[in-house]
């Protein structure tokens, strides 16, 4: 179907079927239950999900298949959200444009990025793809103020031109009418589910987006691109030349980046700086390899797994912590408490960093293979055999 | 003239701090080949020993006064030291007064073992692994060390003052013949640059004169056949990476002073220090000290107003500039060797 193979299908179908079905899936407990915090199927963290998952996806393109561990991918992603904004301020809150322009210019700002990076490998590629974003984060700080309103962050103003805004049409981010913002909720018993426009906008693109990156994995192309992450000496003599291959990955995966970021601003029309800066590099970077680098699932998994945990971990704090202990005797409890404390509520990086090296060190393949992992020991001895036949795509569920 | 030797005295400390963090970060590098992202983050430990140590010193019980009364009308509270009741007033306020200079005593041994224990754990496995994945699980560490920081001393920065006698200005300028308070200075920043020098000095000396330096260098070199001549290479790599720990965690305990130590201070050196040690030349002792005070020193000049005025915002970009342009320019840095870091 769609010109893929069978599993890709069923893998796409699979992903399909949890992003069109996650307001359910995320929200398993009863809204006033004690379990209701466990809950992600708020519209916010949703989107943030799917954006992120873009986002992944498009770095994965770059390093899962290149090698080519850039630093700074952060930048097209504030790119990306100031371009879209910019667009909210000009022409008005139909978030088509914004995102179009967000794509083009975070493209071009790759081209020009990837042209000069991509002159060095390594450690020496990522250090300039990083002093390129610290540029870009600085600048916008600075001396780009009228163009990126500093540390205030640019936002729409009433005084702003909006030249295609009519006034039947809402005063928030849309589509053709349809608000961003807007949520059906759905109450089933002691269940209630929100369905939000926003999100279903951007669990399509980046169902889209998805199917595009299997394509390419796919394709003449992907191949050429893991062999580049292979052995680059041997396709230099073979006699190709491997930059225009990696600057292309390097584009489309700036695309991807911007794109989320025009995403972002689409769900709430604001951009800072600090969505540059290099720790928002360091993020996706981390989310790719926590899910699993060069497999297709594993950065949208990454992406949800750190995003779902991030809300859950900080939300957890010491009076949630008593009423989970609340059954076991008061020195117990305490003890309880005082060990757990500095892993959840503002801690959660520290949970993060022990849960990254932890990944790094014993599953350099990520979520995705710790997933193939057990799925081997379930199948038993017999799937063995036929396992490594089953490359790496397999999905982890 | 006056404004040009201001500046260069002001690029001196960062520079110095620049030339210490990418000394350790290349003595990691050449000998152990190993890219140390945790390396801004003992940097920062280093700064939080001289916190500690000014922690510990002022530790104090409180007695009351029963003559003086507080605004509330209650006996006054008086707070002593520990020290200072046991050494005297005088001694013991002068030994808080020189915490900070003290901490260097207390930071090499901690350093060197937080060096050691991080080599032998965590670093040693990653050896035969990829350069992305030792970057990645030494950032996954540097945040876990920055966390625990946090954990104990909070977001805030912690103020640590230098001792009283170094807290004034020296005015530069009267050496040189200028009017009085032109060029000043402040003392402990010339006393952190005369620190560095002395350290990178130090380091420089002991890989050159001593036995050891020279099978380390050696084993720098080609490690494999230090290894068949029947040295146990190994270990003097672990040292060396427990030395370089020490160098950056100095260069932390003196910088404290300078800027209140917070506990991502390291991370914001960090980046720096890498373009730093990248400008320099992967594997360069003698490049990464050259580029840090380089890079220092243009920071600076590029932070003046009148070149401010002429290209706005350059002080905040030229580092990336500088070494991006180095980078095409002389892909190995300024001193780099032939064959580091090209495969």
């Amino acid at each position: 179907m769609l010109g893929l193979e069978k599993k890709d299908t069923s893998l796409l179908i699979i992903v399909a079927i949890l992003t069109m079905c996650a307001p359910f899936i995320l929200n398993p407990f009863p809204a006033d239950s004690a379990m209701a915090q466990f809950n992600a199927g708020y519209p916010d963290l949703m989107q943030r999900f799917v954006i992120f998952g873009i986002f992944a996806i498009g770095f994965n393109i770059l390093f899962g298949l290149t090698g080519y561990l850039s630093f700074g991918h952060a930048a097209f992603l504030g790119i990306g959200s100031y371009s879209a904004v910019w667009m909210f301020k000009l022409l008005g809150y139909n978030i088509l444009p914004g995102i179009f322009l967000s794509v083009i210019t975070s493209g071009l700002f790759a081209l020009l990025i990837g042209y000069i990076s991509l002159r060095r490998s390594g450690i020496y590629f990522s250090i300039l793809t990083l002093a390129f974003a610290q540029m870009s984060f600085a600048l916008a700080y600075s001396v780009l103020t009228p163009l990126t309103n500093g540390e205030t962050g640019l936002q729409v103003y009433n005084s702003d031109p909006q030249y295609f805004h009519s006034d039947a049409m809402p005063n928030i981010p849309h589509l053709f009418g349809q608000e961003m913002q807007s949520t059906y909720t759905l109450d089933a018993g002691a269940w209630s589910f929100d369905f939000n426009t926003g999100y279903y906008l951007c669990a399509l693109i980046m169902l889209g987006m998805f199917y595009l990156a299997i394509r390419i994995f796919r394709s003449p192309f992907g191949l050429m691109l893991k062999a580049i992450k292979t052995n680059q000496t041997r396709l230099n003599y073979t006699g190709l030349n491997p930059r225009p291959y990696t600057l292309a990955a390097f584009v489309i995966s700036g695309m991807y980046a911007g794109l989320a970021g025009g995403l972002m601003a689409s769900m709430d029309p604001l951009a800072g700086a600090e969505r540059m800066q290099w720790t928002a590099s360091g993020e996706v970077v981390l989310m790719t390899i926590l899910g699993g680098a060069g497999t297709l699932i594993g950065p949208v998994l990454g992406a949800g797994f750190i995003k779902y945990f991030e809300n859950i971990f900080s939300k957890i704090n010491d009076t949630v912590l008593h009423q989970w202990f609340a059954f076991l005797p008061d020195g117990i409890e305490d003890f309880l408490i005082a060990i757990v404390h500095p892993f959840v509520g503002k801690g959660w990086h520290l949970t993060l960093g022990l849960m990254f090296m932890a990944i790094v060190i014993f599953l350099p393949g990520g979520l995705v293979e710790g997933g193939q992992k057990i799925a081997r020991k379930i199948r038993g001895k017999k799937a063995e055999d036929d396992a490594p036949a089953a490359s790496d795509t397999t999905p982890a569920e | 003239m006056d404004v040009i030797i201001l500046q260069l005295l002001n690029g001196l400390d960062k520079g110095s701090a620049y030339a210490l963090i990418a000394l350790g970060l290349t003595l990691i590098f050449g000998t152990l080949g190993v890219v140390n992202f945790a390396h801004g983050a003992l940097f920062m430990l280093g700064a939080f020993c001289a916190v500690t140590l000014q922690k510990i010193l002022s530790l104090s019980f409180e007695t009351i006064d029963p003559t003086k009364t507080d605004f509330l009308g209650n006996p006054a509270k008086i707070k002593t030291p520990y020290i200072e009741s046991w050494f005297g007033p005088e001694l013991g306020s002068s030994i808080i007064d020189w915490s900070v200079p003290l901490a260097i005593l207390f930071a090499i041994p901690i350093m060197i073992g937080v060096g050691y224990i991080m080599e032998r754990g965590l670093i040693k496995h990653f050896y035969k692994r990829p350069h992305a994945d030792q970057i990645l699980v030494t950032f996954g560490l540097a945040i876990v060390i920055q966390e625990v920081i946090k954990q104990f001393y909070g977001a805030n920065p912690i103020p640590t003052p230098a001792p009283d006698a170094f807290r004034g200005s020296f005015d530069f300028g009267t050496l040189l013949g200028f009017d009085p308070n032109v060029v000043i200075y402040p003392y402990w920043r010339l006393v952190y640059f005369f620190f560095a020098a002395l350290i990178i000095a130090a380091v420089f000396g002991f890989l050159q004169f001593t036995t050891f330096g020279m099978v380390v260098r050696a084993g720098m070199a080609d490690r494999e056949t230090v290894g068949l001549l029947g040295i146990n290479i190994d270990r003097r790599f672990t040292i060396m990476f427990g030395i370089a720990a020490a160098v950056a965690g100095l260069a932390g305990v003196m910088y404290a002073p300078i800027n209140s130590p917070n506990y991502h201070m390291g991370m914001d050196f960090l980046v720096l220090s890498f373009v730093v040690v990248v400008v320099g030349g992967m594997g360069s002792l003698p490049g990464a000290v050259l580029a840090g005070f380089l890079l220092g020193i243009l920071e600076s000049f590029s932070s003046m107003n009148e070149i401010k005025q002429i290209l706005p915002g350059i002080d905040q970009i030229i580092i990336y500039l500088v070494a991006i342009i180095i980078l095409l320019v002389r892909p190995r840095g300024l001193m780099g060797r032939k064959g580091v870091m090209e495969d």
